[in-house]
């Protein structure tokens, strides 16, 4: 990391191209078919395998405790029936959505910028939705029997209740899963084949050959291949929007003060693409330091970045605006007892705190000198994961442990095992993570030829073609 | 097959070898290049038409499921809710809907393309790995029935392509 502090200001403008000037076909597929194929595995990357695979090895331990003991280890107990299990899922599935968000949403709307973080975004969206569904299947407490949830034909003749939110969850986030891997995967199909044609290595070949189904960049192929991309993103869009909104459902279908409010679907989607963009800049600004993708990566994405995430920032700060003037205007004692709670009572510091990280500390981005350092937006994006994962800490905890009846209340404490496992799913997110950017290209690079070819064409400026 | 080294060029190529009368070939390009559409043949169903129904579909069956499932095969009275509670069955129905369809646009895209097809004659041609970097390929198939081999060599070599090779297959 040389350069932390960008010397100007002026770099983050709309001026700086999405692509750094003086690059062809030929030394687009070259950089970034590089980064797999010949540069040799560096130091870094062991030291962040490690970390990553080492926290895994924390996974796997938690869950044989877990598995072989009940979830009693952990520190939810009724009335607190719900705690780091589910800020945790809805925690990465949020975080998985901006992913989605960059790869479909931005297509359609023809952002060009998105090309060059769109698959490693896409990749992101796949790890972070397979942590986040470790924890439901985990909670169910008997895990080797979670196929319980789907319906299908069984000796007990009973079957799953359709009117509850959480089996809405259950086809939810598995349509979400299957369809990010798809996407993601179409996406990989030609950059695939361009690896199969630049290794040098008998093995190396023969795996991207097959993973590449013997692609040939035919223009029948490449005619049908683009449809086929347009729907996956036009049918993708929705689908991130429905997910978390069925997410939210979890808790706004119920009666708990808190929870039961009308303001929860859009507030849970502004809040996913916040912190899912928070983690991509997370990911993004050491990657493409180390790997010298900065002609890819320009100043101009974390830019655009930056503001939409200060936008979805707003968003949530009207979203907790608005929690608090229905909890008073609605004149419901629950309600307010519940707000005042939060603001006052025990767990006040992670009402606080929350606010600190998701509204005013963010603030900063409307500077454009902070928006122009990478050093500054790594530090925000780490605070507004953070902030979060406070945010679904204050929404489940501090709701369940005040419900109706004093007689049901009390205090929550999260164990060791709590915190095991959720360091743990960041270690099986990093280690999946090291290993995508080992082995596969991290930027999508047929993208980036016709992003170029595009380029080009505007530049000539009708020689020869529109 | 002709090797050329610009979108341009293959284009041009293409519609060249399209108005002397060539129908059956396919031109081969890092990345896609939208005028090829109209010129080259395009083969089998309408893709967006499978993936229509391939929803309507998957709504249907995820409709249908929940129905059987609450009404026939397991109905529950809940606080007196209707059997056939329908507003609680949208949600599922439409993750069925993007599900069944998601899955028609990219197995219905592989299938017409006739994908994974892991060889293919024109692998045969050294050259040819550069077509999925910085290369672009026109190619005549020998089924055309304008095909001769010595003439088609000769026009190919025509369009100043800057290599020309004959596929073995």
């Amino acid at each position: 990391m040389k350069r932390l502090k960008s010397p100007d200001a002026k770099e983050a403008n709309v001026n700086v191209p999405v692509i750094a000037p003086g690059h062809t076909f030929g030394s687009i597929t070259e950089k970034i078919s590089s980064v797999v194929l010949k540069r040799r595995t560096s130091k870094g990357w062991f030291f962040g395998f490690a970390i990553g695979f080492s926290l895994l090895m924390l996974l796997l331990y938690t869950i044989t405790y877990l598995v072989t003991t009940g979830i009693g280890i952990w520190g939810n107990n009724i009335p607190v029936g719900w705690a780091f299990d589910i800020i945790d899922f809805v925690w990465w599935i949020g975080i998985g959505h901006a992913g989605t968000l960059i790869s479909a949403i931005l297509l359609l709307l023809r952002q060009e910028w998105r090309t060059s973080i769109n698959r490693f975004a896409e990749a992101m969206t796949l790890m972070a939705v397979l942590c986040a569904g470790l924890y439901p299947v985990l909670h169910t407490g008997r895990p080797w029997l979670a196929y319980w949830l789907f319906p299908y034909p069984n000796t007990m003749g009973v079957q799953p209740q359709f009117r509850s939110p959480l089996m809405w969850d259950v086809f939810a986030v598995s349509t979400y899963l299957t369809v990010s891997f798809l996407f993601w995967f179409v996406g990989l199909i030609p950059d695939m084949g361009t690896l199969r044609d630049r290794s040098t290595k008998r093995f190396a070949k023969a795996v991207y050959g097959m993973l590449s189904l013997g692609w040939r960049g035919s223009a029948d192929h490449w005619r049908r291949y683009k449809i086929a991309y347009l729907l996956l993103a036009g049918l993708s869009t929705p689908l991130v929007l429905s997910v978390h909104t069925i997410v939210s459902f979890d808790f706004a279908v119920s009666v708990i003060p808190g929870w039961h409010t009308t303001i929860f679907p859009p507030y849970f989607v502004a809040g996913a693409v916040y912190s899912g963009f928070a983690m991509v800049l997370t990911l993004s600004i050491p990657i493409r330091r180390i790997y010298g993708l900065t002609d890819f990566i320009t100043m101009r994405h974390l830019n655009n970045m930056a503001k939409v995430m200060l936008a979805m920032g707003l968003v949530v700060g009207y979203g907790y605006a608005m929690e608090a003037f229905i909890a008073w205007y609605s004149g419901n004692k629950y309600e307010w007892a519940m707000a005042y709670n939060r603001w006052t009572g025990p767990y006040a510091w992670s009402y606080w705190s929350l606010i600190a990280c998701n509204i005013v500390i963010p603030q900063l981005l409307w500077i454009r000198k902070i928006r122009a350092s990478t050093i500054w937006l790594f530090i925000l994006s780490l605070v507004i994961n953070i902030g979060m994962w406070l945010e679904r800490f204050v929404i489940i905890a501090t709701s369940l442990r005040r419900d109706f009846l004093p007689s049901s209340w009390a205090t929550y404490k999260p164990s060791f095992w709590d915190f095991g496992m959720f360091l743990g799913t960041i270690g099986l997110f990093l280690t999946l993570l090291f290993l995508f950017i080992r082995f596969l290209p991290v930027i999508n690079i047929f993208e980036m030829r016709e992003l170029l070819h595009e380029k080009e064409a505007h530049e000539a400026g009708g020689e020869g073609h529109q | 097959m002709a090797e050329f080294h610009s979108p341009e060029a293959l284009v041009e190529a293409a519609s060249r070898a399209r108005d002397a009368g060539y129908r059956c070939m396919d031109a081969y390009s890092p990345f896609p290049v939208e005028p090829l559409d109209d010129i080259i043949e395009k083969r089998g169903p309408y893709l967006p038409l499978l993936v229509l129904i391939g929803g309507a579909v998957g709504a249907v069956a995820g409709y249908a499921l929940q129905y059987y499932v609450s009404v026939i095969y397991y109905p529950l009275n809940v606080g007196g809710r209707p059997y056939n509670s329908w507003p609680s069955f949208i949600p599922i129905t439409f993750e069925t809907m993007i599900l069944f369809a998601s899955l028609t646009a990219v197995f219905g895209m592989l299938g017409l393309n006739r994908l994974p097809q892991p060889y293919h004659p024109v692998f045969n041609v050294r050259r040819f790995a550069m077509a999925s970097n910085d290369r672009f390929f026109l190619c005549i198939e020998a089924v055309d029935p304008k095909f001769n081999t010595g003439e088609t060599h000769k026009f190919l070599e025509g369009l100043s392509p800057d290599h020309v090779s004959v596929v073995q297959h």
